[in-house]
């Protein structure tokens, strides 16, 4: 057991912190600090800064352009991405449908895709949720029927992220309604300038136009966009959802995001002193630090143990707490964040909006402190509840 | 990083795990539970004849050299059995104290009697109302010739009844809760002035109240600085919890697996009570906060020899935090799931839910080391860490 970082991942460390000191824009860090709220050109233009310099996709194969880091060294570039802040190269693209084409994707869907996931020069959404299928995925009714050398595609997806920005969807579509729920369904890569695709918004509760329904209607979509076999859409989406250890529990996220509160809280007053140096509220911060770094020193056992074994192997059971305890600890800090407004958490100033009537009180720190908080109630919703991932232990790691 | 153990160090895990197997089930121990002395003196000398005794002592002093990282791996498993002797009082605390604060003298001549088992340590140092504070000493050491007289009362000393010699901590100069002043010294459990009530705590462990009376202690029993032993304390203490952080995963993951294992044979309903989900549930929290728990042990241990005394405290009040929160739910909810049974003594789990929770009230409780932390400016106070 040594649980020291080496001298070469110091150094490393070293070095990307440098490279986003120098080079992401003051303009993109300044809106993350306090949300994350950037804007498609934000996306792109760090985006393709990452992809010169080689950083875009980390995590990918050396010859689709990846660094061949090892799971430690990704680890700590993305914690230190996370930290920064600098925005993450958009995961719709870099970590899911990027890995299930170079994994079981023909070698033209790779040629074709690949380098503009990178350089994203096509954002991608993703067509998983429809109305009626949430945690029950499987039993989604979007339908692709061939005909001749085309998919004809009808169906609604919702719950679909930037689609109002995206180039490209990656759909699970129902290609043998007569086969087992899970066995009928295809993944099909389609061109959101299609015919017959509708984009329209959904309004979070936070005031975000994040989220969207996407309507297909005969849709065509040639066959060449099938990915692998038809009818095996499922195990794709499976290893999509199962692929991301490094990331999901956020840590570099909710590291941030204490600072930012320690920051705030020296600012903000209580009782005629600066709040940090309220007791209930210093335990308060500290009880989520505690968790933080357990959660911390979990995922760093699941990167080693994955670093040993090679990353395709059965993963540390610890894994699975990641999710679960990430984004406890993740909206654990987006409410204390807004705690530290005290009565300023109140005002609200719509998206397009870019300040409050002059004179005025409000600190500009406080505007997303509140929708920020009601934004991550998500974190424990999507890509598999918190209720779904504890079914999961139960059965996967406890047996029951 | 590595998080896993050494070839040595899974032999050494092997062969305890197989020795408690052999000699610690659960109705031996609760024959040995039932016994005058609390604990069994034939285990005692098979720990010793493993090596256990001489594990944590540098090799020149007679022992084999082991770290922070061997203290967890046994303290982990003497808790996975509920295990009874004095070997944390002893080996952990006492030991600390020979390792951290000895000269050379005292670690030739007590380190070798530790080792082959034939000297039991306990750390008296609890006052009335000290509650969790370790820098409350109100005993009394006066210099006397080249002597010190000790006169107080001690509380809750853990095996302090059946301890050979004490370790106990005295002021030598200023008031009762003052940083300076108070000395380490080395005590013959059986010196005139004196007096041990020992008794039984919840989870069957033993202690004492101990009272000295004008106790004559010569000055080379005295532990580093006797004007200044506080940070010796200090850092022995952040040690002990380190190790009582790995005996709770001990204790916390057997329950958890008396726990999963009961949902999997216990049938209501006609279907094993493992299928219902509100109980599912409630056995993966246990299972998060094993695994929450193990990771903090890690770091509490990897902590245990930094010299940094600041670093290392926070780390200890982090960890003890930690364990104390998830070892409090995960013992609950091993009693709850297992119904009317878990209320049993005839039950193992219900006496690892004390143990688990006489750990919580053992050198600060949760909420005592969240205090602490959070004076201390938290955990992640440098942004760049």
């Amino acid at each position: 057991m040594d649980l020291r970082y080496t001298d070469e991942e110091i150094a490393f460390r070293e070095e990307v912190r440098a490279f986003f000191r120098d080079k992401l824009p003051a303009d993109i860090r300044e809106k993350m600090v306090d949300a994350e709220h950037v804007g498609k050109d934000d996306f792109v233009r760090w985006t393709r800064v990452l992809n010169e310099k080689g950083w875009a996709v980390p995590h990918w194969p050396v010859e689709h352009g990846g660094t061949g880091w090892g799971p430690m060294k990704q680890y700590i570039y993305l914690e230190e991405l996370q930290k920064f802040p600098a925005p993450q190269p958009l995961a719709f693209g870099v970590n899911m449908v990027g890995p299930v084409i170079y994994t079981f994707g023909n070698d033209d869907q790779k040629d074709r895709f690949l380098p503009r996931i990178a350089n994203l020069d096509d954002w991608w959404c993703q067509g998983f949720s429809e109305p009626g299928s949430g945690s029950d995925l499987a039993s989604l009714k979007t339908r692709a029927v061939r005909e001749a050398d085309h998919y004809i595609v009808n169906g609604q997806k919702t719950w679909t992220t930037l689609a109002q920005y995206a180039d490209w969807i990656f759909c699970l579509v129902r290609t043998d309604p007569a086969a087992k729920k899970q066995q009928g369904i295809s993944f099909l890569l389609i061109d959101m300038t299609s015919p017959g695709i509708e984009v329209r918004p959904i309004v979070t509760i936070d005031g975000g136009r994040e989220i969207n329904e996407v309507f297909l209607t005969d849709v065509r979509v040639p066959v060449e966009n099938l990915v692998g076999e038809e009818n095996k859409g499922w195990d794709y989406a499976k290893f999509l959802l199962g692929n991301e250890r490094t990331n999901i529990a956020r840590i570099g996220v909710s590291k941030q995001r204490v600072a930012r509160i320690r920051e705030l809280a020296a600012k903000e007053m209580s009782s005629g002193r600066p709040l940090i140096e309220d007791e209930r509220f210093r335990e308060k911060l500290a009880s989520i630090e505690i968790d933080l770094k357990a959660l911390e020193m979990t995922q760093l056992r699941v990167i080693a143990a994955d670093a040993k074994r090679g990353d395709t192997g059965r993963p540390d059971p610890a894994s699975s707490i990641l999710k679960i305890k990430g984004s406890e600890i993740q909206q654990a800090t987006t409410h204390l964040l807004m705690e530290v407004m005290g009565p300023y958490a109140a005002p609200y100033l719509p998206e397009g909006d870019d300040r409050w009537n002059e004179p005025s009180n409000v600190p500009d720190y406080a505007r997303f402190a509140a929708p920020s908080y009601f934004n991550n109630r998500k974190v424990s919703i999507y890509g598999g509840s918190n209720e779904i991932q504890k079914n999961i232990i139960a059965k996967a790691v406890l047996g029951l | 990083m590595d998080f896993d153990l050494s070839e040595e160090q899974s032999i050494l895990k092997d062969a305890l795990d197989r020795l408690l197997a052999d000699k610690y089930g659960f109705e031996e121990r609760n024959r040995i539970l039932k016994s005058d002395a609390g604990w069994s003196a034939a285990i005692w000398r098979h720990y010793a004849e493993m090596g256990l005794m001489a594990l944590p002592f540098a090799e020149e002093d007679g022992g084999i050299g082991g770290g922070a990282v061997e203290s967890m791996i046994v303290m982990e498993s003497l808790g996975r059995v509920l295990a009874l002797e004095p070997y944390f009082a002893t080996v952990i605390l006492g030991g600390g104290f020979l390792r951290l604060g000895g000269s050379t003298e005292q670690r030739a001549e007590w380190v070798p009697q530790i080792a082959e088992g034939a000297l039991k340590l306990a750390f008296a140092h609890t006052e009335r109302d000290a509650r969790f504070d370790l820098n409350h000493v109100e005993t009394t050491a006066r210099k006397d010739g080249g002597s010190y007289v000790l006169s107080g009362a001690k509380s809750v000393v853990l095996h302090g009844d059946c301890a050979d010699r004490l370790v106990v901590t005295a002021r030598t100069a200023g008031g009762p809760r003052e940083e300076g002043g108070v000395g380490v010294f080395l005590v013959d459990a059986n010196a005139d002035g004196v007096s041990r009530r020992g008794y039984a705590t919840q989870d069957g462990l033993r202690a004492a109240e101990i009272t000295l009376d004008a106790v004559e202690v010569p000055a080379e029993t005295v532990f580093g600085d006797p004007e200044n032993g506080l940070p010796l304390v200090r850092h022995v203490v952040d040690q002990a919890i380190a190790a009582l952080c790995a005996e709770a995963v001990g204790v916390m993951s057997a329950m958890h697996a008396l726990t999963v294992d009961y949902m999997k044979v216990r049938k209501q309903f006609g279907v094993p009570i493992g299928s219902f989900q509100a109980l599912q549930h409630k056995a993966v929290d246990m299972f998060v906060a094993l695994e929450q728990a193990r990771s903090m042990t890690m770091f509490a241990t990897m902590m245990a020899d930094e010299t940094d005394a600041a670093e290392r405290a926070r780390a200890m009040h982090a960890a003890k935090a930690e364990i104390g929160r998830g070892g409090r739910l995960t013992g609950e909810n091993a009693v709850q799931i297992h119904g009317g049974v878990g209320m049993t003594m005839e039950y193992a789990v219900g006496h690892y839910f004390k143990r688990m929770t006489m750990i919580d009230v053992a050198f600060g409780n949760s909420d005592h080391h969240l205090r602490q932390l959070a004076r201390a400016g938290g955990l992640f106070a440098d942004t760049a860490a």
